[in-house]
């Protein structure tokens, strides 16, 4: 297991140096300097451009020198001394920008996927096990439409039902007051309380989902002639269910947590916009349109290494539930 | 061990399958008895009811299967207050499937071995985990007791090292330490009755004597009954004394081992024989090997009359197509469902 394990570390080394070149490529893909358009940018408001600043900053990046000492002047910053860059538009550097909203992006949408699951599995197994019985055709209806809503539309909804129904503001993560207020106690508690909304409407999509894979993946193991030989032994259905098929149709959940991680920070763009969210997809939604491309490749770059982390924790679920995939290790 | 004591009844079984294309009747009108320490053959073709007579017997038949008619009788010993023991008749048909007297039945007097070795253990269990749950569901022994047990059972069946194949998974067993693993397994609370279910029709030739050779071992240690289903004639030559041979859900003929080789009654029994290929027999010129004409029919068709006679060579038109054939007794213990015997 740990040979494993050290095994896929090894692997994710070259996959994060082919992650970074092309989250690079695409920093440069758009025409021009970058220096230019800012320039041009500070122009237009009317400032006086410093060549001094221009200067520093195109040593800095190494502008002007070939591509390859450009990227490894890049990585090098981000490996040795965690300098992402400069945020174009907001003048800061990028690291002082990301990591407080990748944090709360990951608790939102990591709790998004628990609440996801622990709602989705017990219906899931339900409607397995009563397939063709009238409470799986109403929950199967249910996570049809829960399908098809689009979670931005019902975070629309949402707000307009508490802010006409119950006079609540239920848009972003923190009141008023916590929301420039350092890190306490306090705040941690406030968040909390404004968690739940953007948590449920965001697990609402991927639960659906969850409750028809859950369905039709027990579906296939309840035939299986191993459900067979449990119960011929005598053991209640209900263990006999959790313990055998409900174990195997769960694989799927396991190996697909890496990609759902990267999956709901890019789902979530359009209901944290709608909530205003301090997370990361409307502040790269925003530095795409605007082309800040040092803050957008950092997103790129953290987002690509996320997916990467998240396959490896899947594999190592995986091969932890099931144990003919360790074999092969 | 008296083998004329009463061990199971079944009478007039009938279990069908409600399809939305109509209904399968699986198994349509079954009558057998099975005493201790029997070791009783089901013969048919695929699709004739042996393995859904099991499963009723079990109380396991799948959806959307249902038992519609008939009893099943399971003569059960018991220990009595003081201290004999006495047998007592428990109605499965009675019972409700998934309750928990017919779960203390299921595993513990009445044991299965099914058909698949490969498929019929769980992927991501141990052989041990599937084994010890066994034994702790039906006797009240500790985890460390159970396991000893397991090894034990192991070691019965001939596993190779058992207090290191315990902890295997399925996949790193082969077919035929699967199969041993599923027998010890059927076997670990000591079971009246067996039903094995083809257990050797996935087994290469090597391995299905070996395991044949084991089971008739067993029975005779352990003296418990054996319901030996199967497709393979020879096979129930070599394991069982009285058999039983189906056709389309019905029992069309019954006898000894003996009086079935050697004086078949029912023209299916008779095809059955006659297309099984013979080693050392001298063949005649261009002689080919018989086959059964024709297939088994639709299961939401079946002729009218004798189910057989389709295919029956010495069918009798106006008679084989119009009435029932009557079951009658053509010698000690030996029957048959044909009008040829009336």
């Amino acid at each position: 297991m740990l040979g494993y394990v050290l095994r896929r570390v090894t692997i994710m080394i070259p996959t994060l140096l082919i992650i970074s070149i092309i989250s690079f490529v695409i920093i440069q893909l758009p025409p021009g300097d970058y220096l230019t358009s800012y320039a041009a940018q500070l122009r237009t408001m009317g400032d006086i451009v410093q060549q001094e600043e221009i200067d520093a900053l195109r040593q800095r990046y190494g502008l002007g020198q070939p591509v390859y000492v450009q990227y490894f002047k890049w990585i090098s910053g981000i490996i040795l001394r965690g300098d992402w860059g400069q945020s174009m538009e907001w003048q800061k550097p990028v690291r002082d920008l990301i990591w407080e909203r990748l944090a709360l992006t990951m608790v939102l949408s990591g709790v998004s996927i628990l609440v996801s699951w622990f709602i989705a599995i017990p219906i899931g197994v339900y409607s397995a096990t009563h397939q063709y019985s009238i409470p799986d055709y109403i929950l199967s209806i249910i996570s049809f439409v829960g399908v098809g809503t689009p979670g931005f539309m019902l975070a629309l909804v949402i707000m307009y039902v508490a802010m006409t129904a119950f006079g609540l503001n239920v848009g972003g993560l923190f009141s008023q007051e916590y929301l420039a207020a350092p890190w306490s106690w306090a705040k941690v508690v406030d968040m909390l309380k404004h968690l739940w909304i953007p948590v449920l409407i965001i697990a609402l999509g991927s639960t659906a989902g969850s409750i028809r894979t859950t369905r039709a993946n027990l579906l296939d193991e309840l035939n299986k002639p191993y459900v067979e030989t449990a119960r011929a032994k005598g053991l209640p259905e209900g263990r006999l269910v959790w313990k055998y098929p409900v174990r195997v149709a769960l694989n799927p959940f396991f190996s697909t947590v890496g990609w759902s991680l990267a999956n709901l920070i890019s789902g979530e763009t359009l209901v944290s916009v709608v909530l205003s969210l301090q997370t990361i997809g409307p502040m790269m939604l925003r530095a795409l349109t605007s082309q800040d491309m040092y803050l957008a490749g950092s997103f790129l770059l953290l987002l690509s290494t996320m997916t990467v982390l998240g396959t490896l924790i899947s594999d190592i679920l995986l091969a932890w539930v099931d144990p003919r995939i360790r074999m092969e290790a | 061990m008296a083998t004329d004591q009463l061990l199971l009844e079944v009478k007039d079984l009938k279990t069908y399958f409600f399809l939305d294309e109509g209904t399968v009747r699986a198994v349509d009108g079954v009558d057998m008895v099975i005493r201790r320490g029997q070791a009783l053959g089901v013969v048919g073709e695929s699709g004739c009811g042996k393995s859904v007579t099991a499963r009723s017997i079990l109380r396991i038949v799948p959806r959307p299967g249902r038992i519609v008619q008939g009893e099943i009788t399971l003569h059960r010993m018991r220990e009595s207050k003081n201290g004999r023991t006495v047998t007592e008749a428990v109605r499965l048909t009675d019972l409700d499937p998934m309750g928990v007297e017919m779960r203390s039945i299921r595993g513990a007097e009445i044991a299965l071995v099914p058909q698949e070795p490969m498929m019929s253990l769980s992927p991501v269990h141990t052989l041990g985990n599937q084994i010890i749950e066994a034994i702790m569901l039906h006797q009240r022994v500790t985890k460390a007791e159970a396991r000893e047990r397991a090894i034990h059972m192991l070691d019965l069946v001939g596993m190779p090292r058992p207090s290191r194949t315990i902890d295997r998974y399925p996949h790193e067993l082969s077919g035929g330490m699967r199969q041993r693993g599923m027998i010890a397994m059927a076997l670990c609370c000591h079971p009246s009755l067996l039903i094995a279910d083809e257990p050797t029709t996935a087994l290469d030739v090597t391995t299905e004597a070996q395991i044949l050779k084991l089971i008739r071992g067993l029975r005779q240690e352990l003296g418990m009954a054996i319901m030996y289903i199967t497709h393979n004639l020879g096979v129930v030559a070599q394991t069982t004394e009285d058999v039983i041979v189906m056709y389309m859900g019905k029992v069309v003929e019954e006898a000894d081992v003996d009086s079935l080789f050697h004086d078949p009654k029912h023209p299916y029994t008779r095809a059955l024989l006659r297309s099984i290929p013979r080693l050392g027999q001298r063949t005649r010129e261009r002689q080919r090997l018989e086959s059964i004409r024709g297939s088994v029919p639709d299961p939401y068709a079946l002729p009218k009359g004798c189910s057989f006679h389709p295919r029956c060579a010495q069918a009798i038109r106006g008679v084989c197509d119009r009435e029932e054939p009557p079951y009658v007794e053509v010698g000690p213990a030996h029957k048959v469902r044909c009008v040829l015997y009336r």
